[in-house]
C-alpha cells in the first residue's frame, strides 16, 4: 500500500477529508520549499502537491504564471525538484504528488522520470496537459513502478469521459471544480455536486476537488461533497506576498490551520 | 491539452468532418472566398526579378492580393462558417502579426460575432497598425504581458480563455498548431493556395514547377502551397524558418536547425527548448515567424525528408524586402520576405529552363514603419 493509499484509508476510517495543499517547488526557492512542506504537514496538510514550474502554464492562472516564473529564475528543475523530494523523504512520510506539464517530463524521458521519481519518493504525478487519449507510454511506465498517475475530471467532461477518467485515475480522482484556468472564483456547487456523485457512482477511489478554492468556508462545503480539498493558488499567492518578510511563512500556517479547522 | 477542453476539441473534430462532406457548406466557402476574399489569387511572372537574378523562372503565388492583405483569412472565413455552424456567438483568436488578428476580426464582423484576439504586448508595439485596424473591425483586442510578450504566450492566454468560456466560444487558431483537428483544418482550409497554384502553373508552363519555397512560422501558408504537390514526388519543396540574428546566436527561431521534439499548446513537435524542457524565447524581426514551435505537419515532412527546412536571418530578409520592391513593385510582408531572400539564393543555382514557385502570404504595408525604424528613417 503506498502513501496516498494509506493516507486516505487513515482518513476514511476517522471519517475525515483530505486537505491537499499546492506549492510552487522553488518559489522563492528550492530551500524555502524543503521547509515549507514540513511546515504545511505539521499544519495539518494532508497531502501535499510539489508544482513543478514551467515556462507556458496554460491551465495556470496569473498568480501560479507568476509563482511559475519566479521558480524558474531560480533554477528549479525537474532534476533539482526530485532531489529535493530525496531529501525531503529523509525526514518525512507525507504523501507528495508532482505537478508538472508534459514537456518537462517529455524532455527528462517519460520512462526515466518514472524510475527516478519513484526511486526519491514521488508517490502521484498530476500532468495537466495530457489528456488520457495520449498517456499510454507515461501510464504503463507509472503502472509497473508503482508511481499513481492522476487524472484530471472536467465540468465539461461528458459521463463516458468521467467513466474512464474514474477507471484510470490511480490515488484519487482531481475533479477540476470550474470551467477555467487555476486561481479563478468558484461560484456555485451544484454542479460539483453532480458531478462528484458521478464519479463516486463509477468509483470507490477518493475524489477530490480543486480549483478556485480559497477561503475555510468553501473548503467546509466542498469537504461536505467530497472526500479531499485542494487548495493552491490561494496559498500561493500568500508566499508571493510574504516574500522576504520577517513573518516569513506564518500568514501561509496560519491559512493552512484555518482550512484545516474548516473541513474536521 | 487540458481535460477541459478535450470534450470542444472531439466535437470540433466531428463538426468540421461533417461540413467537409456536406455540399452546401464547401458551396458556401467557395462563395465567400471568391466575392469576399477575392480568390483565385493570381500567379504571377516575376520577370525582372528572374533576370535580376539569372536563373530559374519565378513565379509568385499572390495571397498578398487576398482581402486583408494576407492568406490568413482563406482559413478564418472557414473557421468563422464553421463556429455558426456549431451556433457559438464569440470567437477568439491569437495574433502574432497581427495578420490573423485582422482577418478573424474581418470574418467576426462579416458573420456578426463577439471577438476577442490575444496579442503579446511586444507585437502590439511592432504591428501598432493591425491592432487599430483590429479595433476598426470591432474586435477586441487584449494586450498580453507576460512570458516573452509575443505569439507563444498570446496561444497560452487565447488557451486560457477558451478553457474558461468554451461552451460559448471557438477558438479560431491561426496556424497549424496545436490539437487535433486544428493542423488537419486549417491545412485543409488553406490547400485552396496549392491547388490553385497547381492549375495556374499547368496552364502557364504546361508542366508542374521545380521548386516550391515558403516561409514556416506555425507553417499554414507553407502547408497550403506544398500539401497539393506533395504526391508529385519531382517537385521539390524548401521551408523557410526564421534565422533571427543567426542560427549560432541563439536569437533565432529556427526549429529545424536547432530545435529538438517536444510537447506545446496540444502538439508533439520540433521546438526550441532548452535541457529542462523550457521553452525558449525566440526572436524575428517578423513577428509572424517569431514562434517556438512548427505545426506538427511540418515535423513529420521534415523527418520524412519530403520537405527541406533552412532560414533566412533577418537581414537577408530586409535584402529581399528591398528588391522585390523595387524589381517588381511589390512590397512583401517580412514573413514572405524571408522565402524571398530564399529564393535570391536558390534561383540562381538553376537552370533557366527551371521554375521556382515561391509563396508571397503577405503583403508589406503592415511592416512598413518597422523597416523604416530599423533603417533609422524618421516617418
Amino acid at each position: 500500500m503506498n502513501r496516498i493509499e494509506k493516507t486516505f484509508n487513515k482518513l476514511k476510517a476517522g471519517k475525515k477529508k483530505a486537505l491537499i495543499i499546492y506549492i510552487m517547488a522553488g518559489d522563492p526557492n528550492l530551500d524555502t520549499t524543503e521547509r515549507l512542506v514540513l511546515e504545511l504537514e505539521s499544519a495539518g496538510a494532508d497531502l501535499i502537491e510539489l508544482g513543478v514550474p514551467f515556462s507556458d502554464p496554460l491551465a495556470d492562472g496569473p498568480v501560479l504564471q507568476r509563482s511559475a516564473e519566479r521558480a524558474l529564475k531560480h533554477k528549479a528543475s525537474l532534476t533539482a525538484i526530485l532531489a529535493l523530494v530525496a531529501r525531503l523523504r529523509e525526514r518525512t512520510d507525507v504523501p507528495l504528488i508532482l505537478m508538472t506539464y508534459e514537456n518537462p517530463v517529455h524532455k527528462y524521458g517519460e520512462r526515466r522520470f518514472v524510475e527516478d521519481a519513484v526511486k526519491a519518493g514521488v508517490d502521484g504525478v498530476i500532468v495537466p496537459d495530457l489528456p488520457m487519449e495520449e498517456a499510454g507510454p507515461l501510464h504503463n511506465h507509472c503502472k509497473r513502478h508503482g508511481l499513481d498517475l492522476i487524472f484530471l475530471a472536467a465540468p465539461t467532461s461528458p459521463a463516458a469521459r468521467l467513466k474512464k477518467i474514474a477507471d484510470i485515475s490511480r490515488g484519487f480522482i482531481y475533479y477540476v471544480s470550474i470551467t477555467g484556468i487555476t486561481g479563478a472564483q468558484l461560484r456555485d456547487l451544484t454542479d460539483v455536486r453532480t458531478h462528484v456523485a458521478m464519479l463516486k457512482n463509477y468509483t470507490d477511489k477518493p475524489v477530490v476537488v480543486g480549483f478556485g478554492i480559497s477561503a475555510p468556508d468553501q473548503a467546509r462545503r466542498i469537504a461536505e461533497i467530497a472526500d479531499g480539498v485542494i487548495v493552491g493558488s490561494a496559498v500561493v499567492k500568500i508566499i508571493e506576498e510574504q516574500a522576504g518578510s520577517p513573518s516569513g511563512t506564518a500568514k501561509v500556517i496560519e491559512l493552512v490551520q484555518a482550512l484545516k479547522d474548516a473541513i474536521r | 491539452m487540458p481535460e477541459t477542453l478535450m470534450p470542444a476539441l472531439i466535437d470540433l473534430e466531428k463538426a468540421y468532418l461533417s461540413a467537409k462532406k456536406d455540399r452546401k457548406f464547401q458551396t458556401e466557402l467557395q462563395y465567400y472566398l471568391k466575392e469576399f476574399v477575392g480568390r483565385p489569387t493570381p500567379l504571377t511572372y516575376a520577370e525582372r526579378l528572374t533576370a535580376h537574378l539569372g536563373g530559374a523562372k519565378i513565379y509568385l503565388k499572390r495571397e498578398d492580393l487576398c482581402h486583408t492583405g494576407a492568406h490568413k483569412i482563406n482559413n478564418t472565413i472557414g473557421q468563422a462558417l464553421l463556429t455558426r455552424r456549431m451556433k457559438k456567438p464569440r470567437v477568439i483568436a491569437e495574433t502574432g502579426a497581427g495578420q490573423h488578428g485582422v482577418a478573424t476580426a474581418t470574418a467576426a464582423a462579416l458573420f456578426g460575432f463577439d471577438c476577442v484576439v490575444y496579442m503579446g504586448t511586444e507585437d502590439m508595439e511592432r504591428q501598432s497598425l493591425n491592432v487599430f485596424r483590429m479595433r476598426l473591425l470591432g474586435a477586441e483586442v487584449r494586450p498580453v504581458d507576460n512570458g516573452s510578450r509575443t505569439l507563444k504566450d498570446a496561444i497560452n492566454e487565447a488557451m486560457r480563455d477558451w478553457t474558461t468560456n468554451v461552451r460559448t466560444t471557438h477558438y479560431i487558431l491561426g496556424s497549424v498548431l496545436g490539437a487535433h483537428p486544428f493542423p488537419m483544418m486549417i491545412r485543409d482550409f488553406q490547400s485552396v493556395i496549392g491547388r490553385e497554384a497547381k492549375q495556374q502553373i499547368l496552364k502557364l508552363e504546361k508542366r508542374l514547377p521545380d521548386y516550391l519555397v515558403a516561409c514556416v512560422g506555425g507553417g499554414s501558408n507553407s502547408i497550403g502551397l506544398f500539401h497539393p504537390f506533395l504526391a508529385d514526388k519531382r517537385v521539390r519543396m524548401i521551408g523557410v524558418e526564421a534565422g533571427g540574428h543567426g542560427i549560432e546566436t541563439d536569437r533565432h527561431a529556427a526549429r529545424f536547425a536547432d530545435g529538438s521534439v517536444g510537447v506545446l499548446h496540444g502538439t508533439k513537435t520540433w521546438l526550441l527548448q532548452d535541457a529542462d524542457g523550457q521553452i525558449r524565447s525566440t526572436h524575428s524581426i517578423s513577428a509572424g515567424l517569431d514562434y517556438p514551435a512548427v505545426g506538427p505537419e511540418h515535423s513529420y515532412l521534415h523527418d520524412q525528408k519530403r520537405v527541406a527546412y533552412t532560414s533566412s536571418t533577418d537581414d537577408d530578409a530586409l535584402a529581399a524586402f528591398d528588391l522585390l520592391s523595387r524589381t517588381e513593385g511589390i512590397v512583401p510582408a517580412l514573413e514572405s520576405a524571408h522565402a524571398i531572400a530564399e529564393v535570391v539564393k536558390l534561383a540562381p543555382t538553376l537552370k533557366k529552363s527551371q521554375v521556382i514557385i515561391v509563396n508571397l502570404s503577405g503583403r508589406g504595408d503592415k511592416d512598413v514603419q518597422q523597416v523604416a525604424k530599423v533603417k533609422g528613417v524618421k516617418l
